[in-house]
């Protein structure tokens, strides 16, 4: 039995050289300079750089916003789809899953050439609902799977001992799904500060999220600068994966059918 | 009062359906005109599915040659990414005490990591090692973000398995491969079965891994194909075709798993 658990080491390696090895590059990248030596003038010089601080201001805004929207719009949806008395056919929540096996770019495009043919300008506004359009299935997948899971002897229980719907909402329900909230949260949140070409096409190229400025540097050959760049989001990512606790049991089980 | 509720449940989740589908049929029904831009009716005509199947349309090779690179890439990552995981999670699952925890923490980083990020990284390893980007390096990136989703999905089928069956059919005098071959595998297929399926559609998806880990030698997906076709201006017109085809197939291929699902569980 001992050695079965040698199995992992090929993995271990690969995890080393694929994961691991990577990340620390951008690390090392961000506090180089052109030449190879050690600076931190990539880090000062977003801190200093107005462009990049406003851009990085509004990535967070618009992924904060995103995130809001779709627990709002996706929470009722989840919480439908898993009440039994409301929905009885597993082929609905196959339907809300569905439109994430087709290009997430085309359906982008067709979605700003819909905003076109309507007249409506692009901007901050079919911005969010684009981007709102492209997440909501990651929001409401994991709500819905804990909620279905959800032992629902608790919630007769509160409503035996005199609850009203609300409260047994309120203080059973809800607090129970919010690892489903946090999974869409997780989902959600940081791809929407990290797209790129979602954010150009829905607006044009008119207004520039974190992912597009990163990606401009590192096209641009601008490497280091864009290693740095990349290392203030993964701080981000620490310090969000801290709080949410690092649970993605639920996350790995967000596109199967 | 139930009733009303039903109803109100009902029309809200149509609705949100039909936002969620409304740039899906608007792509399918422009499919069936010849105009280039998108919002265009010039009459119906069946002539962009004929241009598509003909081959007949600028710059075909290119599309025909992003989708199949996609296809190929998913295949292969995906393939690798099974064994790799199913490998991984047996002995993931057999490590104690803090190798267990580290292993899990370091399958983690892929999941958490925005694709950006992954991407970049990515990108600076191969900078790094100077190795020359292309097919390699696309493939190694998406078995990267692959396998981690395969290990979490074997994982639940090995702590449902019971252990001692492996060692009866070893007791009962079946080699290691045998017993590999009729007893673990069986166990932990359903496991690498959705952890492949996950897998494939993840990379058909992917975007920006691939976009800064294939290089400049000109290798295309269909991501990659239609994000610089629109950055140029003009999307090539049989792209509507293609996606339409694309997701009749797919709705077919959901509708019949889950009817075959629900007909099992009424069974049961």
């Amino acid at each position: 039995m001992n050695k079965r658990s040698n199995w992992a080491l090929p993995y271990f390696i690969f995890l080393i050289l694929f994961v691991v090895l990577p990340l620390l590059l951008i690390l090392i990248y961000a506090l180089q300079d052109n030449s190879g030596h050690f600076t931190f003038a990539n880090i000062t010089k977003f801190f200093s750089d107005g462009d990049s601080l406003s851009t990085f201001a509004l990535s967070i805004e618009v992924a904060i916003e995103n995130t809001l929207l779709c627990i709002l719009i996706g929470y009722p949806a989840a919480y439908i789809l898993a009440d039994k008395s409301l929905n009885r056919s597993a082929v609905t929540v196959v339907l809300f899953i569905l439109p994430m096996w087709i290009n997430a770019l085309m359906r982008t495009l067709a979605t700003a050439e819909l905003f076109n043919m309507a007249g409506i300008p692009l901007g901050k506004g079919t911005l969010l609902f684009g981007m709102c359009y492209d997440y909501l299935p990651f929001m409401i997948y994991p709500i819905y799977n804990v909620l279905n899971k959800m032992d629902k002897s608790y919630a007769e229980a509160a409503q035996d001992l005199g609850a009203t719907p609300g409260e047994v909402f309120r203080k059973v329900t809800l607090p129970l799904s919010m690892p489903g909230v946090m999974s869409g949260v997780m989902m959600v949140f940081m791809p929407t500060v990290s797209t790129f070409a979602i954010s150009e096409f829905l607006t044009n190229n008119k207004i520039k999220l974190f992912g597009t400025i990163i990606q401009e540097n590192i096209n641009n050959s601008m490497w280091n600068y864009g290693a740095a760049l990349a290392l203030i989001m993964l701080v981000i990512i620490g310090i969000t994966t801290f709080f949410q606790g690092g649970d993605t049991e639920e996350a790995a089980n967000g596109g199967v059918i | 009062m139930r009733n009303k509720r039903k109803i109100f449940a009902r029309i809200y989740l149509w609705i949100i359906l039909a936002v969620l589908y409304a740039p899906i049929v608007f792509i399918a029904v422009f499919s069936f005109t010849e105009a280039k831009s998108m919002g265009n009716w010039t009459g119906f005509s069946m002539n962009l599915y004929k241009n598509l199947f003909t081959g007949s349309m600028q710059n075909s090779s290119g599309l025909l040659s992003a989708v199949q690179n996609t296809l190929l890439i998913a295949l292969v990552a995906s393939v690798v990414a099974t064994f790799l995981g199913t490998v991984a999670a047996i002995g993931i699952f057999n490590l104690k005490g803090r190798r267990k925890a580290t292993m899990t923490f370091l399958n983690n980083i892929p999941m958490i990591n925005p694709d950006i990020i992954t991407g970049v990284s990515l990108f600076l390893l191969f900078v790094f090692l100077h190795i020359s980007q292309g097919y390699t390096t696309v493939i190694l990136a998406h078995i990267t973000f692959c396998t981690p989703y395969v290990v979490l999905n074997v994982i639940p089928k090995l702590s449902q398995m019971n252990p001692n069956i492996y060692e009866a059919a070893l007791d009962l005098g079946a080699t290691p491969m045998q017993a590999l071959r009729k007893v673990l595998v069986p166990a932990l297929r359903p496991g690498m079965i959705s952890g492949f399926i996950l897998s494939f559609t993840m990379s058909l998806d992917d975007f920006a891994v691939t976009f800064f880990t294939r290089g400049t030698i000109g290798l295309d997906t269909l991501s990659t194909y239609i994000y610089t076709d629109a950055r140029k201006g003009g999307l090539t017109p049989e792209l509507k075709p293609l996606m339409t085809i694309l997701f009749l197939i797919i709705l077919a291929v959901l509708l019949v798993i889950n009817i075959r699902q629900s007909k099992n569980n009424d069974k049961k």
